[in-house]
């Protein structure tokens, strides 16, 4: 099976996450020092990984995670979901070991407490968007989330 | 009993509330708080509008300004102070007898709790805050049985409040040096014990090491449930073999030791975790707010669904029932 192109996916979801900065001002706030930091966020159920950097807000998508970024954080599709949208507890995924992190943890705790406190209802902001087809791509949206594995993993 | 809930943004002072909270507990985004971690606390403002919105929902807002203010800058503490009453806070909790004597002087009308971080944990160390300072409450250390926090409430003219939930602190509060001898940075002055800024987590074949200040503290094979990396629950290689020495990674839930607390007297149950996320707070609260109702109609309540959110995924009484001397 060919490997999925990654510049569509790239291109969308940098919009995606320039408009989330854009609606949330307090979430670079919150960030503080560290809104400079570049996260590298791998799903390790897929074959693909992102670069996240809030100030200026930029997004890439690659095979594998480059050394040398500030922070890394790893964990299921499902649980980075859950995690951004605050449903499931950052600290509960540790003590389970269903989320790893490495590199600068005061960065990884601020960018976790801002997201935390911004709500972020990913499919809402996915149907604001794309206008007119926002509304398909919210329920395609809840429907992939709400089928990956079931539900978040909240404990083993 | 009233239920005091943690909240480190202000969406998780949305999420206590509207979850049961009868009073939710913050502190500003500086070192005059226990929890003085990136990305966490309020400003002025996010205060103010909090104390607003638990006001209209008929929730209080207790502000913890409960580290120790260091010598050459006690104005940032007093200032903090001054900024909590006049945003409306319904309590101060503070642990420092100047600044104790600060309120009392400065806000005489002002409800004032004395912090777990005072370690009050005698009649007389109470009577001690009362009489010289107007407290109202103490928050009780987490080491004394349920018979004792009932003996130390009839003893004390003050309300008590203990903790049911959350992270296990099982040193003199408010003395522990131990992150500060591994960190140089202070829990007690600084608010902040094990700072992210000197933790350190190294993902290997043989599981997860993590680090305090350059020293190992733990190492957990890939499917050990873990801790926080503090040395209070650090895992240790002694003669003896290996094993933790002052506490292992477990938190405390009282949930099956609600009926005894409200016996004993304890006016308040607090639960621990301004640091946690709002799926905690939320999952949390409802879960206490549901047993104290159940409590109430005489049914059993929900025991061990909180699992998910503790250290080690492991509970215990703790020193409530305690067995040891």
């Amino acid at each position: 099976m060919r490997p999925l192109p990654l510049l569509p996916l790239q291109l969308v979801l940098g919009g995606f996450l320039a408009r989330i900065l854009k609606r949330n001002p307090g979430l670079l706030d919150r960030l503080g020092d560290h809104r400079r930091a570049r996260f590298g966020i791998r799903p390790v159920d897929l074959p693909f990984a992102f670069i996240v950097e809030a100030a200026p807000p930029r997004l890439s998508a690659v095979r594998e995670l480059p050394p040398g970024l500030d922070a890394y954080v790893s964990a299921s599709l499902a649980n980075l979901l859950a995690l951004v949208e605050g449903r499931v507890d950052g600290d509960a995924l540790m003590f389970s070991r269903a989320l790893t992190i490495e590199g600068d943890i005061e960065a990884v705790l601020a960018l976790r407490n801002a997201i935390d406190d911004a709500q972020l209802d990913l499919a809402a902001e996915l149907a604001l968007l794309l206008g007119p087809l926002g509304e398909p791509a919210r329920r395609s949206f809840e429907l992939v989330r709400d089928s990956l594995a079931g539900s978040p993993q909240k404990a083993r | 009993m009233e239920l005091i809930c943690p909240a480190g943004t202000p969406a998780a002072l949305r999420s206590a509330i509207d979850a049961g909270a009868d009073a939710v507990y913050c502190g500003f985004n500086d070192e005059t708080n226990a929890r003085n971690f990136p990305g966490l606390n309020f400003s002025r403002d996010e205060l103010r509008k909090g104390i607003a919105f638990a006001h209209s929902r008929g929730a209080r807002i207790l502000v913890a300004i409960n580290t120790f203010p260091r010598a050459s800058s006690v104005a940032l503490w007093q200032r903090a102070v001054d900024d909590a009453v006049d945003a409306g806070a319904d309590a101060l909790i503070v642990a420092d007898i100047g600044l104790m004597d600060y309120v009392a002087r400065r806000h005489p009308g002002q409800r004032l709790h004395v912090s777990v971080q005072a370690a009050a944990a005698d009649p007389d160390a109470i009577a001690f805050y009362v009489e010289t300072f107007g407290a109202r409450r103490v928050v009780l250390p987490r080491v004394l049985s349920v018979s004792e926090i009932a003996q130390i409430t009839r003893e004390v003219s003050c309300e008590t409040e203990v903790f049911v939930f959350g992270g296990l602190c099982v040193m003199a509060e408010g003395r522990c040096s131990l992150s500060s001898y591994a960190t140089g940075k202070s829990p007690n002055m600084q608010g902040v014990c094990s700072p992210a800024s000197h933790v350190a987590y190294e993902e290997t074949a043989q599981g997860t090491t993590s680090r305090l200040g350059g020293f190992t503290i733990n190492r957990f094979a890939p499917q050990e449930a873990a801790g926080y990396p503090t040395l209070c629950k650090g895992r240790f290689s002694t003669e003896h073999g290996d094993g933790y020495i002052f506490e292992d990674p477990v938190s405390l839930d009282a949930t099956t030791l609600l009926a005894g607390l409200r016996t004993a007297g304890v006016a308040a149950l607090k639960i621990e975790g301004r640091q946690r996320g709002r799926a905690y707070i939320e999952s949390v609260v409802r879960h206490f707010r549901r047993a104290l109702d159940t409590m109430e109609d005489g049914s059993e309540a929900d025991v061990g669904s909180l699992k998910p959110f503790t250290e080690g995924q492991a509970s215990t009484v703790g020193a409530y029932r305690k067995t040891w001397r």
